[in-house]
């Protein structure tokens, strides 16, 4: 048949179109290593286990953000009992002091746009600016 | 009609709600009224198919062949690998159920089976079955069912029980086509020689003698004479209707119910009339004296056997082009399988009309023009001298039959000839016209009469159409361009919506048309006298 | 029956895919070779039967012709509907392809024994007897366009939002993607319009299937089937989104690790991703065996790719046969007599 050779060139296109995301790969010489974000040197443990705090630090930050801002609460308990002030920038930034090599590395590969920072303010970029 | 003709009121009791067990259950009653004769072994015999015996569907043993089941998946198989349409359908229907209710048969009897999914289910069942890996492992799990003789009875049943309308093809998301499915069902089913003679019977009668009626040439001859003797009674003049002769410029086709049947006939004046007036060089042939081709209702080698014909009738007396009639199924094999099956027709010339010179090139290669496009061209150049008052007795309507409206895209064609012959004009609602149009029921091969109730049942949504526009406007005549149309809606009509006559359109045109030398007519080509001339005699 | 199977074997695949998540012998099975071989299976199963339909003729040129054909220059004719040229063939296919052209012509028809509504005209006098009460009517029906539509769509969308996790660097694009979708930054993470649009017509098919009588009952087992996985699969997606965060970032090194042939399994990966993760290979690999071929099919369909130029050019038939026709000649012969009697010409006297 004539359209033979077109179905099958079509086929062809739509298989690298599928397979696109190994192209590039390839091209932008992508591995599995994943992303290093820089720990801090002060401390060794964080508020939650490590592996609560990669899956759902944002869920823990937005209860922090609506017990202060929506119920005037300002301190929150550990389930280990600890307790420690509900604040971005006065308790997490404290020890993750660097923004760009702690937040954004895994944002940035992950392909997230946090909207923390509408209205919290990145320290560095105040240091950066001078003021 | 037969006194056991259920009653409108019995028809229309019509359940949607699918009763009984799975359609997977594959037993079918052959109730009287509602399927079709087994086609007589002479003309299978005739026509050298598979399988000629006596049987009829309600029998218990179907005398098949011993390896029928054999024959059967070998033509599967075999279709399969030759029409992408059947393999593809096979494949990739989702069952979305956007055609169930676009089939007249399911609107008209509410077997789920009618269905144009499911109509194809019955046989994508065999084919999951034999043919798919899921089928095989899976079986009637995933819908797969064993061919077995009941199911050979229900395809029998449902695929002689669709019109191959395609109405359902265009609804279809994917266009699947229930007519390609039908078709090769019909293919597979006269393999092992289930047939039904309405089909076989024209079939035969075509391939021997020429037309579906088995009209011999001398018959022929004898049905042309008498109706250029009968315009001559109605208009005064003499008309020419050469048959056989060599040398003309165009062969014209038509289907033979036009020269037999009633009311085709006054279509048939209607063309001579025309032809005459116009001074065409043309020729009609008692060899190639049918354009319709029951073929279509059998198989694909069938519809080439018989259309071979025309080609080679055009050739033999050396004609420049070819005219077609008003046939519907006729024209779904002239415009979409002729040139294919039997071409190329380089021994043709592109058609050109002598008369305005237009040149039909949307024609070039099949080298055949359909009447319709013929004579709206000539009136389209003012070439025809038309009294419209003398069709103000018709209050018409038009009927788009199945293969011109969804075959061919032959739509405005008829309706510009119509506006231009008669005054009173009106639409069927939208959906039940041009590509939405509604079969008459009866079309395929399924217009006889012991299949009377389901042709009822299935010309209901268009009769129902009918009705609406006869008491919203006063239709009075429904015009169609399909032989079928004109054999099966009258009693379809006088059925749901009397009162409404049947007519082609050329019949509109024999009428208005001004003949040079007529005599003072008052009677239309049926006889009956011009509005005007009732009037006149009202006031004497 | 056939929705309640099917919807038990879905669950039961969701279970293997847990307990395959759980444990950590299993992981890379479920993590890496079953994808891997989901993946090779719809590639090579897709190409199988591409390539089939491929090879088999199309004998007949049969578009079925949705408008006014191309035929005297003055009557217009409908250059989509009833194309004449590949550029009118090209637009009716996007229109089928991305907008369901067809379906959105569905109507219901159903008869009715409702007396005719006021303001129709007034009805002519029926003849006695006639049962001028009961008569078909139509109404519009637009949902199932609508939910297919809505369904096809969202579903293309979320496919291209997962690209996050396929693409690293992660295009800007996927991100302004997301960002749209998720423009009226509703809740916290932002719901997606393409989820709730996704569940919703997933909703509905469902509820359609099963619930009017006619789909019901030609419904098969692998309808439903096919609409239980997705809806699985959808519903595993919403979880890890909305509700039991997964860690992302251990997922992406998973997808990378399968699109850079360099597989890792990282661990702290939830269950629930092996769940999705395995949905996903399950309607990879049963893609190529099953309806959902008509992604590919409907581009193939003769009765709509093909151009209404019939009459015009001359359309091949690789496999015509030659057949018994009954020649001029033979018919001549038998009907001499008869011919002569009525004084037709004949070719030989």
């Amino acid at each position: 048949m004539r359209d033979r050779h077109a179905i099958i060139a079509a086929l062809i296109v739509f298989f690298v179109v599928l397979t696109f995301p190994i192209w590039y790969a390839r091209a932008a010489g992508t591995t599995s290593r994943g992303p290093e974000p820089k720990l801090p040197e002060t401390e060794k443990t964080c508020v939650m286990p490590v592996e609560y705090m990669r899956a759902s630090h944002m869920k823990l930050l937005l209860t922090w953000r609506d017990d202060v801002v929506r119920r005037n609460v300002r301190t929150w308990i550990a389930p280990d009992g600890k307790s420690y002030k509900a604040s971005l920038s006065g308790t997490c930034l404290r020890c993750h002091a660097n923004k760009a090599e702690f937040c954004d590395r895994c944002h940035t590969y992950a392909g997230v746009t946090p909207y923390c920072w509408e209205c919290h303010v990145d320290p560095a970029s105040i240091k950066g600016s001078g003021t | 009609m037969a006194d056991q003709t259920p009653s409108p009121e019995q028809l229309t009791q019509v359940d949607y709600r699918p009763k009984g067990k799975s359609w997977l259950d594959p037993h079918v009653e052959f109730r009287k009224g509602t399927y079709c004769y087994s086609a007589a072994p002479k003309n299978l015999t005739y026509l050298g198919l598979p399988n000629p015996r006596q049987w009829q569907p309600f029998d218990q043993d179907w005398k098949l062949p011993p390896d029928w089941k054999d024959i059967i998946l070998a033509g599967m198989k075999e279709r399969l690998d030759r029409y992408r349409s059947f393999r593809l359908f096979m494949d990739i229907c989702v069952r979305c159920g956007a055609c169930a209710d676009k089939c007249h048969f399911y609107l008209g009897s509410g077997d789920p089976k009618n269905m144009p999914v499911l109509r194809a289910e019955l046989i994508r069942s065999v084919y999951r079955r034999y043919f798919t890996l899921a089928g095989r492992l899976l079986g009637s799990t995933v819908g797969a069912r064993d061919l077995t003789e009941d199911v050979l009875k229900e395809w029998f049943y449902y695929f002689y029980q669709c019109t191959e309308c395609r109405r359902c093809s265009v609804f279809c998301p994917y266009g699947i086509d229930t007519a390609e499915i039908t078709m090769i069902g019909r293919e597979l089913l006269t393999l092992v020689g289930c047939n039904i003679n309405w089909v076989i019977e024209p079939a035969a009668n075509c391939f021997r003698t020429g037309n579906h009626l088995g009209i011999q040439p001398h018959g022929f001859k004898d049905s042309i004479d008498f109706a250029v003797d009968e315009l001559e009674e109605i208009t005064g003049v003499r008309v020419e209707a050469p048959i056989n002769r060599k040398g003309a410029e165009v062969l014209f086709v038509m289907p033979s119910a036009d020269y037999f049947g009633t009311p085709h006939y006054y279509t048939l004046l209607g063309y001579l009339a025309l032809f005459h007036e116009i001074g065409l060089d043309y020729t009609l042939s008692a060899f190639a004296s049918e354009g319709g081709n029951f073929g279509l209702f059998t198989s694909h080698e069938m519809i080439k056997r018989l259309n071979a014909k025309i080609y080679a009738e055009a050739k033999r007396l050396g004609v420049k082009w070819i005219i077609g009639g008003e046939c519907g199924h006729m024209w779904r094999v002239m415009h979409q399988y002729m040139d294919t099956m039997n071409g190329p027709a380089d021994f043709l010339e592109v058609p050109v009309s002598p008369i305005t010179h237009t040149r039909f090139d949307h024609a070039a290669s099949t080298r055949m023009v359909h009447i319709c496009e013929f004579t709206a061209d000539l009136i389209r150049h003012g070439r025809l001298k038309l009294d419209v008052s003398r069709n103000d007795h018709w209050n018409v309507t038009f009927h788009d039959s199945c293969n011109p409206a969804r075959a061919m895209g032959l739509i405005e064609e008829p309706r510009y000839i119509i506006r231009n012959t008669c005054r009173t004009f009106h639409e069927m609602p939208e959906n039940t016209i041009r590509e939405q149009t509604f079969c008459c029921g009866s079309g395929s091969g399924l217009g006889t009469d012991e299949n009377l109730e389901m042709r009822l049942r299935g010309g209901f949504p268009r009769a129902n159409a009918v009705r609406y526009v006869r008491d919203k406007h006063g239709v009075n005549v429904l015009a169609c361009i399909c032989a079928i149309d004109k054999a099966t809606l009258p009693p379809l009509l006088e059925y749901w919506s009397p009162g409404v006559d049947v007519a082609g359109v050329h019949e509109f045109v024999g009428n208005a048309l001004l003949m040079k030398g007529e005599r003072d007519r008052t009677t239309d080509l049926r006889g009956e006298p011009f509005a005007s001339a009732k009037e006149d005699r009202a006031h004497a | 029956m056939n929705a309640l199977s099917s919807l038990v074997v879905v669950l039961l695949l969701a279970g293997v895919a847990w307990v395959g998540g759980a444990l950590a012998l299993l992981r890379p099975v479920f993590g890496l070779a079953v994808p891997g071989l989901a993946a090779g299976i719809f590639l090579v199963g897709v190409a199988t039967r591409v390539v089939g339909w491929a090879r088999t003729p199309v004998p007949f040129r049969i578009p079925t012709t949705c408008g006014q054909q191309r035929s005297l220059p003055w009557i217009k004719a409908s250059w989509i509907e009833c194309p004449w040229t590949r550029s009118g063939v090209v637009v009716r296919m996007a229109l089928e392809v991305l907008l369901f052209r067809s379906l959105f012509r569905n109507t219901r028809g159903a008869i009715t024994t409702e007396p005719v509504a006021q303001g129709h005209g007034t009805p002519a006098a029926a003849p006695e007897g006639f049962p001028r009460a009961a008569r078909l009517v139509y109404g519009e029906q637009k949902w199932l366009w609508l939910a297919a539509l809505a369904f096809h769509w969202s579903f293309l969308v979320v496919l291209l939002r997962h690209l996050r996790f396929f693409l690293e660097p992660a295009p800007a694009l996927v991100g302004v993607l997301a960002a749209v979708d998720g423009f009226f930054q509703v809740g916290a993470p932002v719901v997606y319009a393409a989820d709730i649009a996704l569940l919703a017509a997933l909703g509905y098919l469902l509820v359609r299937r099963s619930s009017d009588p006619q789909v019901r009952y030609l419904s098969l087992f692998q309808d439903y089937f096919a609409l239980h996985l997705l809806l699985g699969l959808v519903a595993t997606g919403v979880l890890m989104r909305y509700y039991v965060r997964p860690d992302i970032v251990a997922i992406k090194q998973l997808t990378l690790g399968l699109v850079t042939f360099a597989p890792v399994v990282p661990a702290h990966v939830s269950p629930l991703f092996f769940v999705h993760l395995f949905l996903l290979s399950v309607l990879l690999a049963y893609f190529p065996f099953s309806k959902l071929m008509h992604m590919a099919g409907v581009f193939l369909s003769p009765t709509r790719n093909l151009a209404n130029t019939s009459r015009m050019r001359r359309h091949v038939n690789p496999w015509n046969p030659p057949v018994k026709v009954h020649t001029y000649e033979e018919w001549e012969d038998e009907f001499r007599d008869k011919l002569e009697a009525a004084g037709l010409p004949v070719e030989r006297e």
